[in-house]
């Protein structure tokens, strides 16, 4: 069964006929040629196919296409401004934070997601005061960030990738 | 996949009455489960609705206290809402214990309350499944086990509850705010979930076509000072080999009132209500604590290769209430 989907990504409105059970992964992917986001585990375990929806991060895989009609999609790949890298992209690149790079994208998505979540004062699992400001040292990052995973193991260089664009 | 029909759902009448006339609709909302188990053919419903965007998605103040939860609600914003971080720190620290941040944005109040176990033989089409497909077995009696239940099993299923959330809405006192064809009823979320016994299939009092339009909070002074721990296979994004959640108030080194419920061993969202009324009235000691958590277990059913989670679960439960304890003398 088909059904209408209007959305932006990466800055670009596009409007297309969808089967119901296509994800927003596969709709990215198969039908708009956007490979930034990447299909790890399909099923909510990796973190590769991270995306922005409406600014806060998410798993494309998980996601019905049909569900996110009207809904503005940020990849890694439409965070560069023209030939400017995003802070958090630029961080990567300065500290390696990254070996095969498969899981790159998913990491530099939820990396600029949970930044934001720590400008909104979230706490996680780690913060002992739920009520105090966040200090993102190292055991916040690694906890806010567990839901990538990196199989070349790139994770000390990403810490310290994150901690460098958390102080940009 | 199986193909479905799908409808955006405007108003909670509508989206009730639309599931309710069709035997082979369910509601949708994040969809964080519910997607997955649409790939791995766990469910093939023909037509989805979708509730994502009713306008439940507010936590509100209840007149006299306690706090309304629209069933909407994101897990991330649940647990950094000032009013949750502030009177139901044990509510906050369970919801950031779950998952991952990605899937915090994304899962609602009431889907996590319905999210379905992640018993391996259940999530393997493959398998025998008395959960899935009744009468066909537990492949999990002859199976491995290491996160399997040991309260509220049956011979017919092992399989835990695996919400964080819910462990501590239920240590809580929350009610469920059900809306079906009739109207709207309420249910203790401690009598929501059902116990496995020979239907695992049937795993909450929910009829088909109800959905979940809040989960409502009594005011409770004591849970300012609340706590959640969760015991993992790894640092985090892990479901709970064993969790507690619990709020304690001590005078005098007298326990006089108690909630404590438990995650990652029950068949559902674990009161522990034999230990809470073993500790009312008892020294908040460590000696009281680890008693009343044995009077917890006593009725529980360990495999081999889940007996560990007994000594586990006491010594999580000591090391909670210990330090509600020590707080509470600071």
């Amino acid at each position: 069964m088909e059904a209408d989907l209007t959305w932006r990504v990466d800055g670009v409105e596009h409007t297309l006929a969808v089967d119901t059970r296509t994800t927003v992964l596969d709709a990215l992917r198969d039908r708009l040629g956007n490979t930034s986001p990447k299909k790890g585990c399909d099923h909510g375990q990796c973190g590769a196919c991270t995306v922005l929806v409406d600014g806060r991060r998410q798993l494309s895989c998980l996601g019905l296409a049909v569900a996110h009609d009207g809904s503005e999609i940020t990849t890694a790949a439409g965070l560069v401004d023209g030939d400017e890298l995003h802070p958090v992209q630029q961080a990567f690149v300065d500290h390696d934070g990254l070996q095969c790079g498969y899981c790159t994208p998913g990491q530099v998505c939820s990396a600029v997601g949970m930044l934001d979540e720590v400008k909104a004062g979230h706490p996680s699992a780690v913060s002992d005061d739920l009520e105090a400001d966040v200090e993102l040292d190292e055991d916040e990052i690694r906890e806010r960030m567990s839901g990538n995973l990196c199989r070349c193991g790139a994770y000390s260089n990403i810490v310290a990738a994150i901690e460098e664009a958390a102080r940009a | 996949m199986k193909p479905f029909a799908y409808d955006r759902a405007t108003d909670a009448d509508g989206a009730v009455a639309t599931v309710t006339a069709d035997p082979d609709a369910m509601f949708v909302a994040g969809g964080t489960n519910l997607v997955d188990h649409l790939k791995l053919g766990l469910v093939t419903p023909e037509h989805l609705v979708d509730v994502s965007r009713l306008p439940l998605d507010q936590v509100t103040e209840r007149e006299g206290g306690g706090l309304r939860i629209g069933a909407t609600v994101r897990n991330a914003d649940l647990a950094a809402h000032p009013l949750v971080r502030q009177l139901y720190p044990v509510l906050s620290h369970a919801l950031l214990a779950g998952a991952s941040g990605q899937l915090r944005n994304v899962a609602t109040t009431g889907g996590n309350l319905l999210q379905r176990t992640r018993c391996a033989y259940f999530q393997d089409v493959t398998a025998a499944c008395n959960k899935r497909d009744p009468g066909s077995g537990c492949a999990a009696l002859s199976g491995w086990t290491r996160y399997h239940a040991i309260l509220g099993t049956s011979s017919d299923c092992l399989a835990a509850h695996p919400s964080d959330m819910a462990v501590a809405m239920v240590a809580l006192d929350a009610e469920v705010v059900v809306l079906g064809p009739d109207g709207e009823r309420r249910v203790a979320l401690e009598h929501f979930h059902r116990l496995p016994g020979d239907r695992p299939d049937l795993e909450t009092v929910l009829e088909h076509g109800e959905l979940i339009t809040a989960v409502e909070i009594p005011p409770l002074a004591m849970a300012r000072r609340s706590a959640y721990r969760k015991v993992r296979d790894r640092a985090s994004y892990a479901f709970a080999l064993v969790s507690v959640a619990a709020a304690l108030d001590v005078q005098d080194g007298v326990v006089r009132d108690v909630r404590l419920a438990l995650g990652g061993v029950g068949t559902r969202p674990w009161r522990a209500r034999v230990a809470e009324e073993a500790l009312v009235g008892g020294p908040a000691t460590e000696a009281a604590f680890a008693e009343a958590a044995r009077a917890e277990l006593a009725a529980a059913s360990p495999t081999d290769d889940n007996a560990f989670k007994i000594p586990m679960t006491r010594s999580t439960v000591v090391a909670v209430l210990s330090g509600l304890a020590g707080e509470e003398t600071r």
